[in-house]
């Protein structure tokens, strides 16, 4: 935007692609290269892009699990602390630790704990919510939620250099480099 | 000869899911801009009707708590009327946004992105409904807060034994997740919406539910499991919704009820009704808001099958309904079925029968599955036919049960009437509200199964190859035996 922004801290190189093919081969290439602080924006998830871009495997499953193992271990012992240990009350004659009665209870909260932490877990792996974040600075960028596709290498690669990463983006043909700053 | 010849040359087309030549901004724009343009004078006209219906809930609940559970047309030996069928009604209708949402998410079913957004939102509202008839049902409704596990000065927990309690939890769990499903789905679109719109306060608005979306690829990777594990833990608890729902009935000694057919019984019959319900939205919203490149005649088809094999199946369970009780010998099952055919409530059974089982049989028929008028009817056939089924079901059995000189005819009154109606109302001032705040079609799923989001359909260069058509399976011919 303004010149004064020029003295601020670059936060990274901002590439516009045209399509999710050529966004596509450019994060292949990235990825390549050596670079590994960088990161592709489209629309909508593009198939193969973890692998074209050596994401890791999501951790997601494990905090599932244990939200879900969370849930029903304490489902059973709440059930078991309301119907034997604090005020067991006889229902005709009924044993009081009448497990096959409590399934229904401990399956909903095992399914709504491991739910909590699907949605939750997700969140806090992707660091949302970040309501401000650099790269909302380029007016360019809003098209990332419209049918922009776009590829930022950040200032914090080893291997980062302004002028190397803006030539070879450019001949991956980019079709928009711009420079992002920090706020 | 030659058609057989031709049928085998024919080549194998699979029809593309989004029609008219869109671009990801087409598409953007189409729903967006529903959102964005000025309120249409018409959604104000539906908001206002919607909203006088409401009222008439409103006030019936007030009489109710005024009054007591008296006003209704409940009689000693029918104690449970409409509430609970209105209940298990609207829970039945909601099922088969999560089916949508989840079940074919699962199968792989890319089709569903066209409506899973508005399905979901219909799952939200109709469970609001139903929430409304168990909680005011109780009679003292001011402590409802009993049937949850909360500390009180009698030092009392609720029992855990009770299906009726289970029920709480299944119905409040099956809100909260499908409430968690569905905004997960929206944030992505939200974002989307937050870089349109223009006015300060959308832009807060929206930039705040958006969370700080940016559609990094690496939040994508994580987004996708979560939406894969969601839609897995969906999918049993929706059976188990319904299951539980059954259990009000099944887990009791009343004749009509006591059997092992109800869970799944039940929950064919919820997904049934939920897919006539979503079908009925949809035909109207498709033709209101232009959207029928992205919800098209092949979506309307695909559903129509659903509807014929989920009737069908219904139809099975009524039929094995009788089948158990006289191979049972038990002669208080066996009246019971006898007096739902014939005996005084016999015009709710054939009401039942006709709307249920016969109207979806017309859809073997390719050319009535396309007809979106008819496909329009019968969708509200089906509904008016489910409501009728939890009719049959509670009211026969209880109005005939052991004892002779008990028996008792049961009607509603015009308050059971004005809170059934004063639902629709509810559920309509919601739906309205998400019609005009919300994305009504998953902007970017419909975006992701379009062919031009997937990289290897784009060569080294990044131009963009049509993507080759399935090969149909090659059936061998079978060698002359020399």
């Amino acid at each position: 935007m303004s010149k004064t922004q020029i003295s601020q801290e670059l936060h990274g190189i901002l590439a516009e692609f045209a399509n999710p093919g050529e966004l596509y081969h450019a994060a292949q290439a990235v990825n390549k290269d050596g670079f590994r602080k960088f990161d592709t924006f489209s629309p909508f998830p593009i198939h193969g892009m973890d692998k074209a871009m050596s994401i890791r495997k999501s951790k997601l499953g494990w905090i599932v699990l244990g939200h879900g193992l969370l849930g029903l271990t304490g489902a059973l012992s709440m059930m078991y602390f309301m119907m034997v240990v604090d005020y067991p009350i006889n229902i005709s004659g009924k044993t009081f630790m009448n497990v096959p009665a409590w399934i229904p209870v401990t399956f909903e909260l095992t399914v709504l704990l491991s739910a909590f932490g699907a949605v939750f877990g997700m969140f806090f792996l992707n660091g949302l919510p970040q309501l401000n974040h650099p790269l909302f600075s380029s007016e360019n960028f809003k098209r990332a939620t419209d049918d922009g596709f776009f590829l930022c290498i950040e200032a914090t690669d080893p291997r980062f250099e302004a002028d190397n990463v803006r030539k070879m983006l450019k001949k991956l043909g980019a079709s928009n480099v711009e420079d992002i700053y920090e706020e | 000869m030659s058609t057989a010849t031709t049928a085998q040359q024919a080549p194998y087309i699979e029809e593309p899911l989004v029609k008219g030549n869109h671009t990801f901004a087409s598409i953007t724009k189409l729903i967006t801009d529903l959102n964005t343009r000025p309120t249409p004078k018409a959604w104000y006209v539906a908001f206002g009707i919607a909203n006088m219906v409401f009222m008439l809930m409103l006030v019936s609940i007030a009489y109710l708590i005024w009054n007591g559970t008296g006003i209704w047309g409940l009689n000693n030996t029918v104690a449970w009327g409409w509430a609970i069928i209105n209940f298990v009604w609207w829970v039945g209708i909601g099922h088969a946004g999560t089916l949508i949402s989840a079940i074919l998410f699962l199968f792989r079913q890319d089709w569903r992105t066209a409506i899973n957004r508005f399905a979901e939102a219909m799952t939200i509202f109709a469970v609001f409904c139903a929430g409304v008839f168990p909680a005011i049902h109780v009679g003292r409704i001011w402590v409802i807060y009993w049937v949850f596990p909360i500390p009180n000065q009698m030092a009392m927990w609720p029992n855990f034994n009770s299906p009726l309690l289970w029920d709480v939890f299944a119905v409040s769990t099956y809100l909260t997740v499908s409430v968690l499903f569905w905004f997960v789905g929206l944030v992505p679109d939200l974002a989307t919406l937050r870089d349109k719109v223009t006015s300060k306060t959308s832009k807060i608005v929206y930039g705040i539910l958006a969370l700080g979306w940016r559609g990094s690829s690496r939040h994508w990777w994580n987004y996708e499991k979560a939406y894969m594990i969601l839609a897995g833990l969906a999918t049993p608890l929706v059976l188990s919704v319904h299951t539980i729902v059954s259990f009000d009935f099944a887990v009791s000694v009343i004749p009509g009820w006591h059997t092992t057919i109800f869970p799944p019984y039940f929950v064919a019959g919820a997904v049934f009704s939920g897919f006539a319900m979503v079908l009925t939205l949809m035909i109207i919203s498709r033709k209101i808001f232009g959207l029928k490149d992205i919800m098209t005649d092949d979506h309307i088809e695909k559903m129509n099958i659903i509807l014929m094999v989920t009737g069908t199946m219904v139809g099975f369970a009524y039929m094995m309904e009788f089948f158990i009780a006289w191979y049972s010998g038990v002669e208080y099952e066996k009246a019971i079925f006898i007096l739902r055919a014939t005996g005084p409530y016999a015009w709710a059974y054939w009401i039942m029968i006709a709307c249920n089982v016969i109207s979806p049989q017309f859809f073997w028929s390719k050319k009535l599955r396309r007809n979106v008028g008819f496909t329009f009817v019968i969708s509200i056939v089906v509904n008016i036919g489910m409501w009728f089924e939890r009719f049959v079901i509670t009211v026969t059995s209880l109005s005939t049960d052991y004892l002779p000189s008990s028996w008792a005819y049961y009607s509603p009154t015009m308050w059971d009437m004005m809170l059934y109606i004063g639902t629709f109302g509810f559920f309509f001032t919601n739906f309205l509200l998400f019609l005009r705040f919300l994305p009504m079609v998953a902007i970017a799923e419909v975006k992701a199964i379009m062919p031009e989001a997937n990289p290897h359909n784009y060569d080294v260069k990044g131009k963009y190859v049509e993507p080759k058509q399935p090969e149909p399976p090659k059936l061998q011919p079978v060698a002359a035996e020399a």
